[in-house]
């Protein structure tokens, strides 16, 4: 059996007035069904530009190179038909900001039937009423909460709505892309619950995406790091986020202190200077710059992505070998 | 005096919905900030977390209780508000949307500065501009002169938290109000915010009050931590003690789903904290609380008053570690408590 999802060398350029700005710079990843994958990194590294090829969602401006094989087949170059098939009932997308993108006068009932009723224009009324309470239920909310508009409901309720939405036409792929970052620690993680869930009952895979990587860990299997555009470090979730080889790993997962570790009482760790812009990327290595352990070698070449065992994955030329 | 600068002694705050009800959003919260120390107030949304944080700077007015200023309670004249307002800062977050985009960095922090007429009253006779450079070194943003005629857009989301930092330091305050100031920001950039707070407190004795519902910041630069529900601090101590010792069922069912605590089995809480208009009897968590529901308060023979008697916050322990629970009263006054969860 193919993989659920293989991205092979996946390069996205921007094409603008001031040139050509690489905003994903050859990234592979793999992910099965049942499986979490975590995508983590700061703003602007291209994290979500990685997911919007997913269903090719990428703007008309954007070049991409490489391959975006769902189930085999090459999203890229699908056919419009084909890719229409594809979005919402192969894979799907949980948005950020999703409190804001429910439509505030039409009933979340309705708003979750959408997809359904695009999918299979001749579904009867009432199967589709009995399927939106369903969904509804899977995320952990009353049926009747159909007839609720997006102003009765409070923020992690809409984030539920969103899931139940991206759930409606049974994908096989959820893309999450910081599906809880608006959210309160408790209600992130109700909804944490209830994402981590579906993935196991339903057997889909996810990919989700976000800046916190003590979030990743928790749930994802694997963990992929990306800055500047490109992958620096990939591996098993729990190793990823303890002993993390590459140093923005590192400062990544550092950035969200243990509650009762000594060495972070008092001691906030943050990383000088800014992240990179892609339009104007350092030489060498884009991390140099800011990398604790940057030494003269770094800004010469771009750095490989270099194996460390069988499942582990580094760019940093100053990671050695165990 | 030292210690307390602004304090809120038994303060409620009223708000009267559309449909006439009363909402009371907060009901009898102690709290104290004093110089050189930084405070964090936790609670999901809904606590009331930023209505204490609103009330301290007299934005609004309690129902009941007093916020109390220096020692002296708050009278909400106009002079008595203007000088809160300068020595007691906010800074807001979403640095992206509380700075005027048309507005360069240099008007942004100099603004408060001139409501106040404080470049005429400096004791060491700087003008504005050194004034403003001052403040924006302090907040970390150097040379400032290159960064005087920036746009908002052109800057870093960090960099635009320490124009609003700075805008605030202009003022010369003693104390800052932060309502969550790195929750937009990015995990790198989070860390030297933070550090900066704590600079602040340490180099020029600030007082910090940070609102958040972030443990591991509190856990990061906070001295004492005070947690709010539903409109009430329902524990409150030094950090260390109610991070890593904590006895209220809300407190240790908030750090259960702090994703890198490892070690504690999850507590996912159902529903959300419920509408200030209808407050549950008795202790206003039980319909959520675990305890409750697991059959430990009935166990420990509280849960009848868990149901029904409203409670007071507990007078400290000899470390200063305050809770209001009918569970952690019991076993505070049967000696150590078994089944600890830490």
């Amino acid at each position: 059996m193919s993989d659920l999802l293989r991205m092979r060398d996946v390069s996205l350029t921007y094409r603008t007035e001031e040139g050509d700005v690489p905003a994903v710079r050859d990234v592979n990843l793999d992910l099965d069904r049942g499986e979490i994958l975590g995508l983590a990194g700061e703003s602007g590294c291209g994290k979500s530009t990685v997911a919007s090829t997913i269903l090719r969602l990428q703007p008309p401006t954007a070049r991409v190179t490489g391959e975006v094989l769902f189930e085999g087949e090459d999203v890229l170059t699908m056919r419009w038909g084909d890719l229409r098939a594809l979005r919402w009932a192969g894979a799907s997308i949980v948005f950020q900001g999703a409190l804001h993108s429910l439509n505030p006068v039409r009933r979340v009932g309705d708003q979750i039937a959408e997809p359904i009723h695009l999918h299979d224009p001749d579904i009867s009324d009432k199967k589709v009423e009995a399927r939106v309470g369903e969904l509804l239920e899977q995320v952990g909310l009353p049926a009747a909460r159909a007839r609720a508009y997006p102003h009765q409901l409070s923020g992690g309720q809409k984030q539920r709505i969103m899931i139940a939405m991206a759930l409606a036409c049974r994908p096989r792929l959820i893309v999450a892309d910081e599906p809880t970052t608006a959210l309160d620690v408790m209600v992130q993680a109700q909804v944490l619950h209830v994402l981590s869930g579906l993935v196991h009952e339903l057997g889909v895979g996810m990919l989700m995406i976000s800046h916190d990587l003590s979030v990743l860990a928790d749930l994802c299997d694997r963990i992929v790091v990306m800055y500047g555009g490109r992958v620096v470090e990939q591996g098993p979730s729990k190793l990823v986020f303890g002993e993390a080889l590459h140093p923005y790993a590192a400062a990544l997962s550092a950035a969200f202190p243990r509650v009762g570790d000594p060495a972070a009482r008092f001691a906030p760790s943050g990383l000088p200077g800014d992240p990179p812009d892609p339009a104007d990327l350092p030489p060498g290595c884009s991390f140099a710059p800011r990398c604790p352990r940057a030494i003269d070698e770094c800004t010469r070449a771009l750095p490989e992505l270099r194996s460390f065992g069988a499942d582990r994955q580094a760019a940093c030329i100053r990671v050695e070998q165990p | 005096m030292t210690g307390r600068l602004l304090e809120a002694r038994k303060v409620s705050v009223e708000f009267v919905t559309r449909g006439g009800q009363v909402a009371r959003a907060l009901d009898g919260v102690d709290l104290e900030v004093g110089a050189g120390e930084i405070v964090a107030l936790v609670g999901e949304s809904g606590s009331g977390k930023t209505t204490v944080a609103r009330t301290m700077l007299g934005l609004e007015r309690p129902a009941s209780g007093e916020v109390v200023f220096e020692g002296e309670p708050l009278n909400y004249s106009l002079r008595r508000l203007r000088e809160l307002r300068r020595r007691v800062q906010m800074v807001l977050q979403d640095p992206a949307g509380a700075l005027n985009p048309r507005q360069t960095v240099y008007e942004s922090v100099a603004e408060g500065m001139r409501l106040h007429g404080i470049a005429a009253k400096d004791p060491q006779k700087r003008n504005e501009i050194e004034l403003v450079a001052a403040a924006m070194a302090s907040a970390g943003l150097r040379p400032p002169e290159r960064l005087f005629l920036r746009y908002p857009h052109e800057l870093s989301g960090g960099q635009r938290q320490r124009v609003l930092i700075a805008g605030a330091l202009a003022l010369g305050p003693e104390l800052l109000i932060a309502d969550e100031p790195v929750s937009s920001l990015d995990a790198s950039i989070r860390g030297e915010i933070l550090a900066l707070l704590l600079k602040l407190r340490d180099e020029l004795g600030l007082g910090v009050l940070v609102v958040t519902h972030d443990l591991g910041l509190a856990w990061n630069i906070a001295d004492r931590i005070a947690v709010m529900y539903l409109g009430r601090v329902v524990e409150a101590g030094p950090t260390e003690e109610v991070l890593q010792a904590p006895q209220h069922p809300y407190t240790q069912a908030l750090l259960s789903v702090v994703p890198e605590i490892e070690e504690l089995r999850p507590v996912v809480l159902t529903g959300e904290i419920p509408d200030p208009t209808r407050i549950p009897g008795g202790c206003r968590f039980h319909p959520r609380c675990p305890a409750v529901a697991d059959g430990s308060a009935a166990a420990d023979g509280v849960e009848e008053a868990c149901r029904t008697l409203p409670l007071e916050i507990l007078p400290p322990d000899p470390r200063g570690h305050h809770v209001a629970c009918h569970l952690a009263a019991l076993r505070s006054t049967t000696g150590p408590r078994t089944g600890s969860i830490v």
